[in-house]
């Protein structure tokens, strides 16, 4: 069920296309999944596995080190609260505190409606805007107690939607090779320097030393 | 002044050169239109009618340091690959998540271009045949922005096959990570590029430059120290070493942070700007918010020692900041005024560094997690006297031998300088110390006066234990 499904297995398949190793497309890959099912589920695992050529613990090796992968559903969004130094100092532990409260849910919990999941999140580089947050990774700056309020409003709503998708989705735009233009991939295999740059002569006696 | 509402954080104030942040007051800066409108492009063709060594002369002439953190010359680093090992790689780090750094954010969401061209530049110079652009997961926008400027940019002839006509032919990867500080570290980018954890890998070698990616020659450059390649093309070595000094050429992006009046990302002349200049300056941060007394600041990220005030005369300038016992790192300065808690704010920092532990170092998975919940319970008021030196001594074992700290004559300390010793791969562990250490060393009595207020409640009459918990 929720191994990719037939759009997303061609997008991977032109992904991994563009590494020298399949293996490097593992994580974009995981990515696609999460973004198919909102989270990475085995099933998905297996089959990156299968596609990347590597075993599925080595996938989920891979994918429990990094913070974004989420291996149960979470919310349709989620909210991620600054923590580190400057948002601190700007107040972000308040913020916290009011989002727990506004919530009902503890950070890292998830409101009984599926809606929203919440986070305390380290640095999110907007420093000099503090305290701020992210709802699936679109940040907001500045925030205040009233301005959550609204955001969290709005958001149930469903007037945010066109401007932050479901979570999973990161940029909704993509980046394509056309075959035409390609220069190709570079596999480490390849012998030689690369046709403008100029070889250098012949070291014999250090490669007959080496 | 001017701010723009399309690049939140950035002000762009005074007369001052600018070498990257040229289009941010475009809302449209990030499109093929309007970089070919403002010289987009151009440099890439001066390039390709020079040689590739000779491209990469001027970057090692102008001595471009790397914005990274490190500050290593770009030119330099490219020139350790080995010259006969091929193919060569070149990945861009745009992984950024030092804590108060955001530059390359912005460089990426606002001027897409810029980067690209940088990349075209550092891969015709260095022989490099293909580039994987690694960015941070959570900056989907700088994803959208450089996906579309990748797609605009090979359509228009600049990447792939045979660009603008030449023999120069090369692809460039857009590549997402999914939220790990560490993978920052340039071997641990690799690991990372190559599918697996982001660990860095075992030193030596310390650069990638012979074994890197699929263990090939690999250039690592962070976005802002690329996206500096076109200015330099352009305008020239001599112009580029005008501005600042000639041990720290050209500009940087520093983003102020904390309890200043304008916090703001300002492009700022590397080398002679001082400390003092960024945060009381009428073109730059204005003074200390409300008028409050300045306390601590740290001048280069999460990981640098602290400064006091006695240190805001520096000029931003990598070797006197280091023999002043810190770093520039990535250029992020956190202001702290005097209504700052001092052992609480120090926890921030170093609950970062113990959650961004990969785990592959003992001192560094165990002492940072140590160093975390020694300090939670210190600023929660639980803490015991004892607990500070048991906060020292975790450092020792992670960082043997004097740690790095600044000047006091309040204190009657002279500095200690940079580097530190490390029993770790990486810096991530030392980083974990470097606030405790910084937060003790210049501000103990914070600490003390925590631990002597619960030592004030008669813990006696609750705990069976005459002595307060954890005295041995």
């Amino acid at each position: 069920m929720s191994r990719l499904n037939d759009d997303n297995l061609r997008l991977a398949q032109e992904i991994i296309g563009r590494y020298p190793r399949p293996r490097s497309a593992t994580i974009p890959l995981l990515h696609l999944a999460q973004e198919q099912t909102g989270y990475v589920t085995n099933d998905a695992i297996k089959h990156v596995a299968e596609l990347v050529g590597a075993t599925s613990a080595e996938v989920l090796g891979t994918a429990t080190f990094y913070e974004m992968f989420k291996f149960e559903p979470v919310g349709k969004y989620l909210i991620n609260i600054c923590g580190t130094m400057s948002c601190a100092l700007m107040g972000s532990d308040e913020l916290m505190h009011h989002a727990e409260q506004r919530l009902g849910v503890r950070a890292g919990g998830t409101t009984d409606d599926g809606l929203f999941t919440l986070e305390h999140a380290e640095c999110q580089a907007a420093c000099t805007e503090a305290p701020c947050l992210q709802v699936n990774y679109r940040h907001s700056y500045r925030v205040t107690a009233a301005d959550l309020d609204v955001l969290i409003d709005d958001l149930r709503a469903g007037t945010l939607d066109g401007d932050i998708p479901a979570h999973g989705t990161l940029a909704r735009v993509r980046q394509q090779i056309p075959a035409a233009r390609a220069a190709g991939v570079v596999a480490p295999e390849r012998i030689g320097s690369p046709a403008w740059f100029p070889a250098p002569q012949p070291m014999e006696s250090k490669e007959a030393n080496a | 002044m001017s701010t723009y509402p399309w690049a939140a954080g950035y002000i762009d104030d005074g007369d001052r050169p600018k070498v990257v942040t040229s289009r941010f007051e475009y809302e449209d800066g990030y499109t093929l239109e309007r970089y070919h409108a403002t010289g987009g492009y151009e440099a890439l063709e001066l390039a390709l009618a020079k040689t590739p060594g000779a491209v990469h002369d001027d970057v090692r002439g102008a001595t471009v340091l790397g914005r990274g953190g490190a500050g290593f010359p770009a030119g330099v680093k490219w020139g350790l690959m080995p010259a006969e090992k091929y193919p060569r790689y070149l990945v861009v780090n745009g992984d950024e998540s030092e804590p108060g750094t955001y530059k390359d954010r912005l460089l990426m969401e606002r001027d897409p271009h810029q980067l690209i061209e940088g990349c075209l530049i550092a891969a015709y110079a260095a022989g490099l045949a293909q580039v994987f652009l690694y960015i941070r997961g959570e900056m989907p926008l700088a994803h959208e922005r450089v996906a579309v400027a990748l797609n605009e940019a090979y359509a228009a002839g600049y990447i792939g096959k045979n660009i603008l006509g030449t023999d120069f032919s090369v692809d460039i990867v857009l590549h997402w990570g999914a939220g790990a500080y560490v993978v920052g570290e340039e071997t641990a980018l690799i690991e990372s590029l190559e599918g697996k954890r982001g660990e860095p890998r075992l030193k030596p070698p310390y650069f990638p430059a012979a074994i890197g990616l699929y263990g090939q020659p690999t250039v690592v450059n962070n976005v802002e120290t690329l996206a500096n390649l076109p200015w330099l093309i352009v305008n020239g070595v001599e112009a580029y070493t005008a501005i600042g000094t000639a041990t720290s050429p050209g500009t940087r992006m520093v983003a102020v942070s904390g309890h200043v009046q304008r916090p703001g990302v300002y492009e700022i002349v590397n080398g002679t700007t001082t400390f003092r200049d960024l945060l009381y300056g009428q073109e730059f941060c204005q003074g200390i918010r409300n008028g409050n007394e300045l306390k601590a600041f740290v001048p280069g990220g999460g990981s640098a020692p602290w400064f006091t005030p006695e240190q805001l005369d520096l000029p931003f300038e990598g070797k006197l900041v280091g023999a002043a016992g810190s770093m520039l790192g990535s250029g992020a300065i956190m202001v702290m005024d005097h209504t700052t808690d001092i052992p609480a704010a120090a926890l921030t920092l170093t609950r970062f560094y113990a959650h961004e532990s990969c785990g592959q170092c003992t001192p560094c998975r165990e002492g940072g997690t140590w160093l975390e919940r020694v300090m939670q319970r210190v600023v929660e008021g639980h803490g015991t006297p004892a607990d500070l030196d048991q906060l020292l001594e975790i450092g020792e074992s992670i960082c043997p031998g004097d740690f790095p700290h600044a000047a006091s004559s309040a204190l009657g300390l002279t500095a200690t300088p940079f580097p530190y010793k490390m029993t770790t791969i990486c810096f991530v562990g030392p980083s974990a110390y470097a606030p405790v250490h910084s937060a003790l060393t210049l501000f103990r009595s914070e600490f003390e006066a925590k631990i002597t207020r619960r030592n004030s409640i008669p813990v006696a009459a609750v705990h069976a234990s005459p002595e307060p918990a954890g005295a041995h």
